[in-house]
């Protein structure tokens, strides 16, 4: 069957099995080579492999102790479903991506970072231990402290190192299902990045650009800081937000719906909905943390051909001058993005994981051909100023730009072609980038 | 929020077959809803894990029963020796079975027949007969648009649906006026363990758990017959309504 990942682009020929149980996985090793894929929101081909092996069938809970907030839940369990079950109990995840329709192992296996990472680290610092199954089909339980080697690899390894089974994780204990957000409107990026850097106490903050805007207004942002809020704080408010309905698109957009005119307006509009709510204000959760996951498959917005997202992350020393450049590039191609997010992130992850400190910058762009020709540019900004990429992200990356920007992937590559993970978990991604 | 102790159920709803996709969507779903949960099917040890997690999510209180939908003589004695009668009952017992080696295998025919309609006939006749008795609670038969006319493709399963979606029919006749109310769910395609490898159209197609939330709806609203996506009904209207002369020559 055909199988994108979020993005829609690219779409691959895949054999889809389904298992449910640690035997159908073994049976799936002796076909041949296979990736894990979740809930499939990884945006390009991260999680498309010939053969690909959904495991949203293995999504029980399997444990959890209310005095340290650890919960043992097996790979396929949604991020959504954690939150369901245990906010009413008095806890969050400690560690959140901007959708909650992840599950567990991909969350690990993109190491994912959240609002939070300046100040308290990824996925991979919530982590106390996981189960993963290696090509031969045994189970290996690593730790950070145990098999390390294995757990550094796996987390952020992107499916490559093998199936991710099961994992026991760090819940954060809170008072209620509300933040406390405080707007702060930034006129232009060099505000916004000092904001961001002076920001550091915040336990979660980030700035939406309006990457429309130009001379000296260019890089202006709205920056937004929260806090998990107090039971004493809410006033009137219940202590769990009530659930909000869902809006979908049910049907894909023409091409033509998302043009320069329509997201400079939607841009516009949402500066001006930012400044008049500049301040501090309730939010509840999901909307906080997941405003799109209000509406259920906006990835059809852009239409049949779908889109691309691009996510670098650029170290402390050069993020302020490749910023601009990357702004720069995308003001002189006309083209916006929709969604353009800019965040501090905080330490170094390990293996091939993403994140290091600096400043990372997320945008998503209609999968055209203008658009290709825009990623060649700014990866090769990237590139000089010595960034890296997003693989949770990434659609179109070569491996020889890849080796460049990042030059831990060429020994990780070279372990798992040595310890023979290369010949049983591989993606479209992986053959791409030849890891 | 301090942690709560198991919440007290709103009421308690009997899962049979339940190591059914769909049974298991549907546990959830009443399990969230505040509702304990008796789980029964062959071998109940293995939905352990199952127990423990709707446990630990909803922290609800789950039962385990052996219950095995072809032991017909069993039956009244299951429904005897519950712990607690159930307010609702979801019967998802069913086996597709393999149309094309059937057709030879005639045994094994019937055992798709007799999964399909004896058992699950039996063992709702029974419980009918014990909610009657107490004037209340609600049978929720799963049955198939494939029982809505017999096709050459499936029509070995197709018939025993078809004879379960007429007892259902019955049933709710019987027990209208005895406060018992009986839901027919004819979920058309989903996309389970049953239907994995089969290139099923997207838009016929449903989740276990969509279906899980249609069957939780129509209880609420005391609805008799549900097609899970609305579509259903209009195809299954324009499949009843092709004449047998032209029918039978059709290949659907």
């Amino acid at each position: 069957m055909k199988l994108s990942g979020w993005g829609r682009t690219p779409v691959h020929d895949t054999r889809l099995v389904q298992p449910d149980d640690e035997a159908g996985l073994r049976a799936a090793l002796a076909d041949g080579p296979l990736i894990a894929r979740g809930n499939g929101r990884a945006y390009g081909d991260s999680a498309v492999g010939r053969q690909t092996v959904d495991m949203r069938r293995f999504d029980r809970v399997l444990a959890f102790d209310p005095a340290t907030g650890q919960l043992v839940a097996e790979a396929g369990i949604l991020l959504g479903d954690i939150i369901a079950a245990f906010l009413p109990q008095g806890w969050f995840p400690a560690v959140t991506p901007g959708t909650k329709f992840v599950t567990l192992g991909g969350m690990i296996a993109a190491d994912v970072h959240g609002k939070n990472h300046h100040r308290d680290g990824g996925m991979r610092a919530t982590i106390d231990w996981i189960d993963v199954m290696d090509g031969a089909g045994q189970v290996q339980r690593c730790t950070p402290a145990d098999n390390h080697d294995l757990f550094d690899r796996t987390v952020g390894g992107m499916g490559l190192t093998g199936i991710i089974l099961r994992a026991a994780i760090r819940l954060r204990a809170v008072e209620t299902g509300w933040i406390r957000q405080t707007t702060t409107p930034a006129a232009n990026l060099a505000a916004a990045m000092d904001l961001l850097d002076a920001e550091t106490s915040a336990t979660y903050s980030v700035a939406w650009i309006d990457c429309l805007a130009t001379g000296d207004a260019m890089g202006r942002s709205l920056v937004m800081t929260g806090e998990h809020a107090q039971r004493d704080e809410l006033g009137r408010h219940p202590p769990l937000p009530r659930a909000k309905g869902k809006k979908s698109v049910p049907v894909d957009l023409p091409g033509v719906a998302l043009n320069r005119y329509s997201v400079r307006a939607f841009n516009a509009l949402y500066w001006q909905a930012g400044l008049r709510k500049q301040g501090t204000q309730l939010v509840d959760w999901d909307s906080y943390f997941y405003p799109l996951d209000a509406i259920l498959g906006w990835n059809r917005i852009y239409g049949r051909k779908g889109f691309l997202q691009f996510q670098c992350v650029l170290p402390d020393a050069t993020a302020r001058a490749g910023m601009t450049a990357l702004l720069q590039a995308i003001s002189a191609s006309g083209q916006g993005s929709f969604l353009a997010v800019l965040k501090r992130l905080g330490a170094e992850g390990t293996g091939v994981s993403f994140p290091q400190p600096g400043h990372t910058l997320a945008l998503d762009f209609p999968a055209t051909a203008r658009a290709q020709a825009l990623f060649d540019r700014l990866e090769a900004i990237t590139l000089d100023h010595g960034g890296r990429f997003y693989l949770a992200k990434d659609a179109r990356l070569s491996a020889r730009i890849l080796r460049a920007a990042d030059p831990r992937m060429e020994p990780f590559a070279a372990q798992r072609r040595a310890g023979g993970e290369a010949g049983h978990f591989a993606s479209m991604q992986s053959d791409r980038l030849q890891l | 929020m301090t942690t709560q102790p198991t919440v007290t159920p709103k009421g308690t709803v009997l899962l049979l077959g339940a190591r059914s996709d769909v049974a298991r969507a549907t546990a959830r779903r009443y399990a969230a809803a505040g509702y304990a949960i008796q789980l029964a099917a062959r071998d109940p040890e293995r939905l352990a894990a199952e127990k423990t997690d709707l446990e630990l999510r909803y922290r609800v209180a789950v039962t385990l029963l052996p219950f095995d939908a072809l032991d017909v003589a069993g039956h009244g004695a299951f429904v005897a020796a519950l712990p607690v009668l159930p307010d609702v009952v979801v019967c998802a017992v069913g086996l597709l079975g393999k149309q094309a080696e059937d057709e030879q295998d005639i045994a094994a025919a019937i055992t798709v027949m007799r999964s399909n309609f004896e058992g699950p006939a039996s063992i709702l006749g029974h419980l009918a007969n014990a909610f009657a008795a107490r004037r209340s609670g609600t049978l929720i038969g799963i049955s198939s648009v494939a029982g809505d006319r017999g096709r050459a493709t499936n029509y070995i399963y197709g018939s025993a649906k078809a004879g379960f979606t007429a007892y259902l029919s019955g049933l709710r006749n019987r027990m209208a006026g005895m406060g018992v109310h009986v839901i027919t769910v004819s979920p058309g395609f989903i996309a389970t363990r049953m239907t994995a490898g089969m290139d099923l159209p997207a838009k016929l197609t449903a989740t276990p758990e969509e279906v899980a939330e249609a069957i939780f709806a129509a209880q609420e609203k005391r609805r008799n017959v549900i097609y899970v996506r609305p579509i259903w009904w209009l195809v299954m209207l324009i499949i009843r309504n092709i004449p047998e002369p032209v029918f039978k020559r059709l290949k659907i």
